[in-house]
């Protein structure tokens, strides 16, 4: 495709102005979350191990004994560069406790979405080019209970078929996809399909519509008035439209899942980022509570972002405006 | 003399249990074109799609016949056809351009791509055989910078280069049959002209016979040679274009050629001179800026405009989309603001901040009778609300008693006061408005294409009302319209008006008689004439 | 000629809403199972048979019976009681906290979308920030600051929906603000006041209450999550949540402990996400609902 270096720098610099702006406000909202508590979170965060000195170091190390608006700066800063403190509770860099957990929801969420748009792009097409007609109604009656399934109950229910009953899969447990493949794909095959399934529900919804707005668009008529083979009328005109749709929302489900995992990983015990937020809230880790929804809506930006450059590709009055 | 290109029998369209075309039969002769005019719900399109087989609306069913035949290649029904058969009917041997150049056309794909798709279904050309053809084409519809433009996007065009692509596409493959729907509603005049003069231009090189479907018996004279007029699934009257127009059979004929607005009607009775001054703009500027997604700019849509109204008289405005007409009536009202420039109403300001009491004295009526009331009002609370605003009338009436005095003043039942705007036609919703706007007590009354959604019947009757009012009254109008035959039974004066800029300003008798600036001229030219052409032609 | 000559449309009245839903056999249906689960909800007290925390442990583990239709949990207590019970503590939480998101959110959006300009910008630029953090991830970011407990369980699922309602209020009013009868409004002199009231409100109504519907689905569920991590409702209350939270370590010896509380979830969600779907081809034909959560849930 052809590409005004120009005008895609324009839109891009626009969209990149708009993810700073949030990006502070993230930063504020995260910043304050320390700020807001009522008590003393250092003290909290020590409960029983209080002594005076552990409390001293802590205070200092976090930088919590200076001014307010000194401490947001410095916050800023530091999290800017990656530093983001230490953990109020074991002491250990936050950046580097976030940095191992990592790996195991990332390689659960790409799972997640695999499968959630392995089912949901056939299925929403295959409704939206059905409308009316039984396998359509089939789809909807499906996607609509998958859309209101609590997703641990399913994790749960999953648990209870495939490793209760059949014996087939582990119900818990992680394995680095680098140190044993086969290992880790048993694995990470009950959350993954959890992950997947709630995604796929909901993903279905919005590709079916999504599509049948196109369909009724007055260019496919015209499509069709050229006598071209429905295969055409339909790849070339109907989907290739309803791309940019389905791009959000496909966007906003992996950012979903990334940060929206808890539960599942709480279910199958997955050492991920969700399962470290819950410890870290359950033991009122606030730096590390801070670090890892800073982490989170970060990623959430970058989706966001790698969304918008993908519309600039697909359609070109964002490109040549 | 060979077969019909297009022979429909006893053509019937039911949507679920409704029958709302009601077996038509009529040809189109090789070369030929079938005009088929009709006002809105008349089927007229519904009976063209159903008939080429491109109905697609969910519990449509279509009986009869209808065979399309191409010389050699032989004669294929399309009523009940298979999708394979259909398939190689439709961009082969009939082409199809639709009514809004603005959603025809695929945004994603490239001019070159959407007019060579079909040259590849049908003529198996290679993408290069296919793109030098699409290159001929683009000139043939006279594309400006046609190499250039195969590599363009839809975005980039303007209405009337979309609608000749949209024709390219439709005559890719040189088809028998070309189904041509409300082609040149969407366009403005000067552009209808063009496209007009392109598609018969197309015609007669190529031999292709034309199915116009238009609303307009203007259009219709310029291009058809045999008219089919419908009402209600019915054909009223089909017979060659001049003996219909020079000798009507059937009432409905005649109310549609009375009712349509023609140029050389008398424009409205004159008004007193020492009536003054009512309305003065001096240098009225506004500039709009523009946020797309890839930066800012401005649009100077209205550019250093003055004009004087006279009390009493209607000062019309004319020009085509984007003139800025509509943008002064906006800043008179309050609703845009200018860059500068005055404005007077009796000699006080009406830009800025304006008190109640002056705001009122200039009253505005819109162009879309559909969503210009509260579809959760009923029609007595909306005239009723200007009344509350301003505590009106203060003659001691009560605001119901008032209510039904503007019914009655339009020409509607008191008891519509309590219809909800979904229980009323087009034309009884504007008339609403119209009462709505009279509530405030104007002096200026802004008509801003207040009839141009109108069907031409209907928009005579309200063009009537709103003269008598004018009368009675004494209302000072402002009358916006791209209608130029509209504006001269309408106006004392005229503006016209291009790109912003005020291109002539004349009594409207000066001006109709003896246009002075070349765009005006264009204006008046692009008018279709109210002889058909087949009249002129056959007596040249 | 008079107008009355002209075709008029058929003079049939307003369709109400009501009767228009009641021909959706699925509406019907999900507004049933919906009435029978509040009635259940309100009436918990003399529905149940059991108390909620009466401990029976020689009947620890019993399978759904006649005497204990939903089977009995490790402490011997009556599941069918306390799924009854926690149906009235999940539509408490539900409805105090979408009322909360409403209130605000379409405050917020109103103002946004009617007044524009900076206003407009700042409101939603706040709105954006709330939007790049997850759903649950917030409401526990929420809860970690607070004690967790039944008000901080409202108060964080109600911050957390708001946005929402903000982005479909300021949508379809700045739709209704540029409808030609808006206009006609301003120029007639009108007060702001008195289009926002008489306008505006009246004509975004229909995506506000399908809106509502589904959040009371996305509530119930976000409840019922943060009380399975036991971050929401605190034992003893039951809680649906709270109760699968237990029965996860008894997956292989009491199958009816998991299923009974997330099949009371599931039919209540699907409920509210039914009857959302049905008013929304009412009242909201132009999907804005959809449109604004795609970005959402």
């Amino acid at each position: 495709m052809r590409l005004s270096p120009r005008q895609v720098a324009a839109f891009l610099g626009r969209r990149l102005l708009f993810s700073a702006v949030v990006l502070l406000g993230v930063l504020v909202l995260v910043f304050l979350l320390v700020q807001l508590v009522p008590g003393d979170p250092i003290r909290l965060a020590l409960g029983t191990r209080y002594t005076q000195e552990a409390y001293d170091a802590l205070r200092a190390a976090s930088g919590l004994d200076r001014p307010l608006g000194e401490q947001f700066l410095s916050y800023v800063g530091s999290a800017l560069t990656g530093d983001l403190g230490v953990s109020f509770r074991s002491g250990e860099p936050v950046t580097q406790l976030l940095l191992q957990r990592l790996p195991a929801t990332v390689s659960l969420a790409l799972v997640g979405i695999g499968i959630a748009l392995l089912i949901a792009v056939p299925a929403g097409i295959w409704s939206a080019l059905h409308e009316g007609r039984v396998s359509d109604a089939i789809i909807r009656v499906t996607s609509q209970l998958g859309v209101s399934v609590p997703d641990f109950w399913m994790g749960m229910l999953l648990i209870l078929l495939f490793s209760t009953t059949l014996g087939l899969l582990p119900s818990s447990g992680y394995v680095p996809i680098t140190e044993d493949v086969g290992g880790w794909a048993r694995r990470v095959a009950l959350p993954g399909l959890t992950v997947g399934l709630v995604a796929a529900a909901i993903m279905t919804r919005y590709i079916r519509s999504a599509v049948l707005e196109v369909a009724s668009m007055s260019y496919v008529r015209t499509a069709r008035s050229k006598g071209l083979p429905a295969g055409v009328v339909v790849g070339r005109h109907v989907l290739r439209n309803a791309l940019v749709p389905v791009l959000t929302i496909a966007g906003i489900q992996l950012a979903t899942i990334l940060g929206g995992v808890i539960v599942v990983e709480v279910v199958f015990a997955w050492p991920g980022l969700g399962r470290l937020v819950y410890d870290s809230v359950a033991a009122r880790d606030y730096s590390m509570i801070q670090g890892s929804v800073l982490l989170i809506a970060v990623m959430f930006l970058l989706i966001n972002l790698l969304v918008d450059v993908l519309y600039a590709l697909v359609d070109p009055r964002i490109r040549l405006a | 003399m060979s077969a019909p290109v297009l022979q429909v029998e006893d053509l019937r369209v039911a949507i679920g249990r409704r029958e709302i075309v009601h077996g038509l039969t009529f040809a189109v002769e090789p070369e030929a074109t079938l005009g088929i005019v009709g006002e809105s719900g008349s089927g007229k399109s519904l009976t063209v799609l159903a008939a080429t087989g491109l109905l697609d609306a969910p519990g449509a069913r279509v009986t009869g016949s209808s065979i399309v035949t191409d010389g050699e290649r032989g004669a294929v029904e399309l009523v009940g056809a298979r999708p394979r058969t259909l398939r190689r009917v439709h961009g082969d041997r009939i082409g199809f351009v639709f009514q809004d150049p603005t959603t025809s056309l695929n945004p994603l794909l490239t001019l070159e791509r959407q007019i060579t798709e079909s040259l590849e279904a049908h003529r198996s050309l290679t993408r290069r055989a296919a793109a030098g053809r699409a290159l001929e084409l683009l000139e043939a519809v006279g594309l400006p910078d046609p190499e250039q433009r195969l590599r363009a996007y839809p975005h980039q065009l303007s209405g009337g280069q979309r609608q000749r692509v949209m024709i390219a596409i439709a005559l890719a493959c040189d088809p028998a049959l070309l189904v041509a729907d409300e082609p040149t509603t969407a366009l403005d005049v000067t552009t209808q002209a063009q496209i007009l003069e392109l598609v018969r231009a197309l015609q007669r090189d190529r031999g292709t016979a034309v199915v116009w479907i238009s609303h307009d018996l203007g259009v219709i004279g310029q291009v058809a040679d045999d008219v089919l007029v419908l009402r209600d699934g019915e054909a009223v009257e089909h017979r060659d274009v001049v003996e219909l127009t020079d000798d009507p059979r059937h009432p409905y004929t005649r109310e549609l050629l009375a009712a349509r607005p023609r140029l050389g009607v008398p424009g409205p009775p004159a008004v007193d001179a020492d009536g003054g001054v009512l309305l003065d703009v001096v240098g009225l500027d506004v500039r709009f800026p523009v946020t797309s997604a890839t930066g800012r700019s401005f649009v100077h849509a209205v550019d250093d405009v003055s004009f004087q109204v006279r009390r009493g008289s209607t000062l019309g405005i004319v020009g085509e989309s984007g003139s800025g007409k509509s943008t002064i009536a906006h800043v008179l009202t309050g609703l845009a603001r200018p860059t500068a420039g005055t404005a007077t109403l009796a000699g006080q300001d009406v830009l800025g901040r304006v008190p109640a009491d002056l705001r009122r004295r200039i009253a505005m009526v819109m162009q879309d009778p559909f969503s210009s009331l509260d579809p959760r009002m009923r029609a007595g609370e909306s005239i009723a609300e200007p009344l509350r605003a301003h505590r009106l009338p203060r003659d001691g009436r009560s605001p119901r008693e008032r209510v039904a005095e503007l019914l009655e003043l339009v020409d509607l039942p008191a008891d519509f006061a309590g219809r909800y705007p979904h229980e009323l036609s087009g034309g009884q919703r504007q008339r609403v408005s119209i009462a709505r706007a009279l509530a405030l007590e104007p002096d200026l009354l802004i008509l801003d294409e207040s009839t141009a959604s109108l069907d031409v019947s209907i928009q005579a009757r309200v063009l009537d009302l709103l003269l008598r009012l004018q009368a009675e009254l004494g209302l000072t109008f402002l009358f916006i319209a791209h209608d130029l035959a509209v504006v001269q039974q309408m106006s004392h004066d005229v503006l016209v008006m291009q790109r912003g800029r005020v291109v002539e300003h004349a009594p409207a008798a000066e001006l109709f008689a003896e246009p002075r600036d070349p765009y005006t001229r264009a204006l008046l030219d692009a008018i279709p004439p109210e002889r058909p052409r087949a009249a002129l032609e056959r007596a040249g | 000629m008079s107008a009355t000559t002209e075709q008029t449309a058929e003079p049939t009245g307003r369709l109400s809403t009501v009767r228009v839903l009641a021909t959706n056999p699925v509406t019907v249906v999900s507004a049933v199972v919906l009435a029978a689960v509040v009635v259940v909800a309100l009436l918990a007290p003399w529905v149940a048979p059991y108390g909620v925390n009466a401990v029976d442990v020689a009947n620890a583990l019993q399978p759904p019976s006649a005497a204990h239709w939903f089977g009995t949990d490790d402490l011997g207590r009556d599941l069918f009681s306390r799924v009854v019970v926690a149906a009235r503590v999940s539509l408490q939480v539900a409805v105090v906290s979408v009322a909360f998101a409403f209130v605000v959110g379409v405050a917020v959006g109103v103002v946004s979308g009617y007044v524009g300009g900076v206003v407009d910008t700042v409101l939603m630029r706040v709105v954006d920030v709330m939007f790049a953090f997850p759903v649950l991830l917030l409401a526990l970011a929420i809860v970690a600051i607070l004690q967790p407990g039944m008000a901080t369980t409202m108060l964080a699922i109600g911050i957390v929906y708001t946005p929402i309602f903000a982005r479909v209020a300021r949508a379809s009013t700045l739709s209704v603000r540029n409808e030609p009868y808006v206009q006609v409004a301003r120029t007639m002199g009108v007060s702001g006041r008195s289009i926002l009231g008489r306008h505006v409100l009246p004509n975004i109504t229909g995506p506000l209450i399908v809106q509502t519907s589904l959040s009371l689905a996305f509530a119930i569920l976000s409840e019922a999550a943060l009380s399975f991590l036991g971050l929401g409702i605190q034992p003893p209350a039951p809680s649906w949540g709270g109760m699968l939270f237990a029965a996860q370590g008894f997956l292989s010896q009491a199958w009816w402990m998991s299923v009974f509380p997330g099949a009371a979830i599931f039919v209540t969600v699907l409920a509210f996400n039914l009857l959302g779907d049905g008013l929304r081809d009412v009242l909201d034909p132009k999907q804005r609902t959809l449109i604004e959560s795609r970005r959402r849930r």
